[in-house]
């Protein structure tokens, strides 16, 4: 069961909102119901779902409308029209206690510009949303502590905020929403107030402290590099409305529209793709079956100057080159062992582009692609320079 | 026959009708002014009694350390008031500048009791911003004056009124200033606040007030200004002070008299106007 459910989740800004959503309905855009109306349509028709333990990126441009879905989840917005189930309860329809039952227990924010109380130490920011539950103050204390040194700042605990740098600030932001124990962490462009270098950081460590806590994130952004790095799935929104749902592979692989496709244009593709991605079938000899002469033959077929020498199992045992294998045949060695060469480069399945290049680059050879040391692909070149142009033909079917 | 125009109608019984309501209101709350005076009027003069029977040089010496201590530990305001206030009392004004001081403590202790809430209603709700708005600038554009006529007839001649006139006057920057405070407030700490399941009294004592205290304090300032300005005024209507003193010297053209009570006046607001401001600064 999914941890959050939006369903149809919209808000418009202004007078009459529901009379614009008919508007909506007959087709109109979100322009035209701007000057018709004077209204705003902030989010038209959301729906989408989030697993537990998922981090599930909305990632849009300014005024795409991602910011205040983020806040209709929490109702921090009221939504216009539309439900948001969270472990069962619709939030939308909720009475106010309820509502602050939810914000205090399963659901914590962090955002852009950090938000921290400037008037408390970074203890009692961390501390805030225990206090607001009248929990003992020893207590509190305790796991505030407790959250602040999960994200490293266990030393600050007595400082102001305005005393500690922004990535600094923004660990207390996390502090704070790690406190409670929620469920689902709401991150509103949480780190992109930071600069690139400390906003990688931040990344990395989100994602560490992801692999233990398995929280629900809901992270929103409007950097795509960011979005196709911690996100399990991107929902891509323009206008309001969700263009599509996806895996960064298939956002980037099978982008749904030419929205979507010029979003991803631009997109640094050696940091989402990786081997299987642009690895081909592999042309192999067979060692216990045959020896020099097909392997030359092999080659010759297939222009290759090398081949990749595998047992009965796939097992990669080595290659063979060109050379050697004419030389073996005219020394009559008819066993491809003895003229068999060892230093082959080796990636994963899994392993990004952008650590392919370094050794394709040094490679007189093809790169293989092994799972449990059996041969699965082979990486040339030419591939990984046609997958990095936008339009480059990838393999999605390895995938 | 264009003047015809516009006399269409009569004039209207706007003064006789507000006599009217007056002597009504006076007439039906006699049970609430009553005692009012009686109590607040004994308590008020037993306040400044008894600021009169401390020893002055005491008052002086804690005013300094006072001063000295909220400007930051620096000499300046601490000197300046030993001057200051052995300079009134050299001119033997000093129960005037009692009496003068107890109203002004009084009215801006009241105002600050009834301005900040009415502040903080008017930040939470639309409909009273737009109600209490007009009020305000009615309280503060009306000559102060005007507001002895009523508080004489409320509550007679002496402190009480006084206070009464200088609460009207002196109160709106407070409700003002609280105002703008709260709505000053960075909308994502307020929604930092919700999101974390704040109720909204939780939100208000929590993150609003504590963010907007500056701008409060700023308020509260200039209500304390204003109601040491209300002194003199308050005087023609028996408030006992430095006012009093100002007034009978005008009364006599006694020019010497008149400016020796104003500069004990000057030197109260100055005194009270930098530890109000000081004050500020360092809870910043």
């Amino acid at each position: 069961m999914p941890v959050i459910e939006a369903k149809n989740l919209s808000k418009v800004f202004g007078k009459n909102p529901k009379q614009t959503l008919k508007l909506l309905d007959k087709g109109l855009s979100k322009d035209a119901i701007l000057k018709e109306t004077g209204n705003t349509v902030g989010v038209n028709r959301a729906s989408f779902s989030v697993e537990e333990g998922e981090i599930f990126v909305i990632m849009g441009l300014s005024g795409s409308g991602k910011s205040t879905l983020v806040r209709l989840i929490n109702r921090l917005i009221e939504p216009t029209e539309g439900t948001i189930m969270i472990d069962g309860d619709n939030l939308a329809t909720m009475d106010k206690k309820s509502l602050r039952e939810v914000r205090r227990e399963k659901l914590s924010m962090v955002f852009q510009k950090f938000a921290l109380f400037p008037h408390r130490t970074i203890l009692e920011n961390a501390e805030y949303g225990l206090e607001i539950q009248k929990v003992p103050k020893e207590d509190r204390k305790k796991k505030a502590q407790e959250a602040l040194e999960l994200v490293g700042l266990g030393d600050y605990i007595h400082q102001k905020p305005s005393q500690l740098s922004g990535g600094m600030q923004q660990r207390v932001g996390l502090a704070r929403a790690l406190a409670n124990d929620p469920e689902v962490l709401l991150m509103d462009e949480a780190f992109s107030a930071l600069d690139p270098l400390i906003r990688k950081e931040m990344q990395d460590e989100l994602l560490d402290l992801q692999t233990t806590m398995q929280k629900t994130i809901l992270f929103i952004t409007h950097d795509l590099d960011e979005a196709l790095r911690i996100g399990d799935r991107i929902a891509l929104m323009k206008d309001g409305s969700i263009v599509q749902i996806g895996t960064p592979e298939e956002i980037l692989v099978n982008p749904e529209n030419d929205y979507v496709e010029k979003f991803v244009e631009d997109v640094d593709r050696s940091k989402v793709l990786t081997a299987q991605h642009i690895m081909k079938r592999p042309e192999t000899v067979n060692m216990e079956k045959h020896g020099p002469r097909v392997a030359l033959e092999r080659m010759r077929e297939e222009g290759l100057s090398s081949i990749f020498v595998v047992d009965s199992k796939r097992n990669l045992k080595g290659y063979i080159t060109a050379d050697d294998a004419s030389e073996a045949r005219k020394k009559e060695i008819n066993n491809l062992t003895e003229v068999l060469k060892n230093d082959i480069p080796k990636v994963e399945r899994e392993t990004p582009m952008h650590e392919i290049f370094d050794i394709i680059h040094d490679s007189p050879i093809p790169v293989a692609v092994v799972e449990n040391e059996k041969l699965i692909g082979i990486i040339v070149r030419g591939a990984v320079l046609a997958a990095l142009s936008s339009d480059g033909e990838v393999n999605l079917e390895n995938a | 026959m264009l003047n015809n125009v516009l006399d269409f109608v009569p004039k209207l019984p706007i003064a006789e009708k507000t006599k009217d309501a007056t002597e009504w209101i006076t007439e039906k709350f006699s049970f609430l002014f009553d005692p009012i005076k009686e109590h607040f009027g004994s308590f008020m003069e037993s306040t400044s009694e008894f600021l009169i029977s401390v020893p002055p040089v005491i008052i002086i010496l804690l005013v300094a350390v006072i001063a000295f201590f909220i400007s930051g530990k620096k000499f300046g305001l601490a000197t300046f008031s030993i001057v200051g206030l052995w300079f009134i009392y050299n001119q033997e004004l000093w129960e005037h500048l009692m009496s003068t001081f107890t109203l002004v403590l009084l009215a801006s202790i009241l105002s600050v009791i009834i301005g900040v809430p009415v502040g903080i209603l008017m930040s939470k709700s639309r409909i009273a911003s737009a109600i209490i708005t007009p009020i305000l600038d009615f309280m503060q554009t009306m000559p102060a004056f005007v507001y002895l006529i009523p508080a004489v007839a409320f509550f007679g001649i002496g402190m009480v009124p006084g206070v009464f006139a200088s609460l009207i006057f002196a109160t709106p920057p407070t409700v003002r200033f609280t105002n703008l405070g709260i709505r000053q407030v960075s909308q994502e700490l307020v929604e930092a606040s919700e999101a974390f399941g704040s109720t909204g009294a939780q939100k208000l004592f929590k993150v609003e007030l504590p963010m907007a205290k500056t701008t409060i304090m700023a308020g509260i300032n200039q209500t304390v200004m204003l109601a040491l300005s209300m002194v003199v005024i308050a005087s023609m209507i028996g408030a006992p002070g430095l006012g009093r003193e100002v007034l009978s010297a005008l009364q006599r053209a006694q020019v010497g008299t008149g400016f020796v009570a104003g500069v004990g006046i000057v030197i109260l607001a100055i005194i009270i106007d930098r530890i109000t401001q000081n004050m500020n600064k360092q809870k910043q």
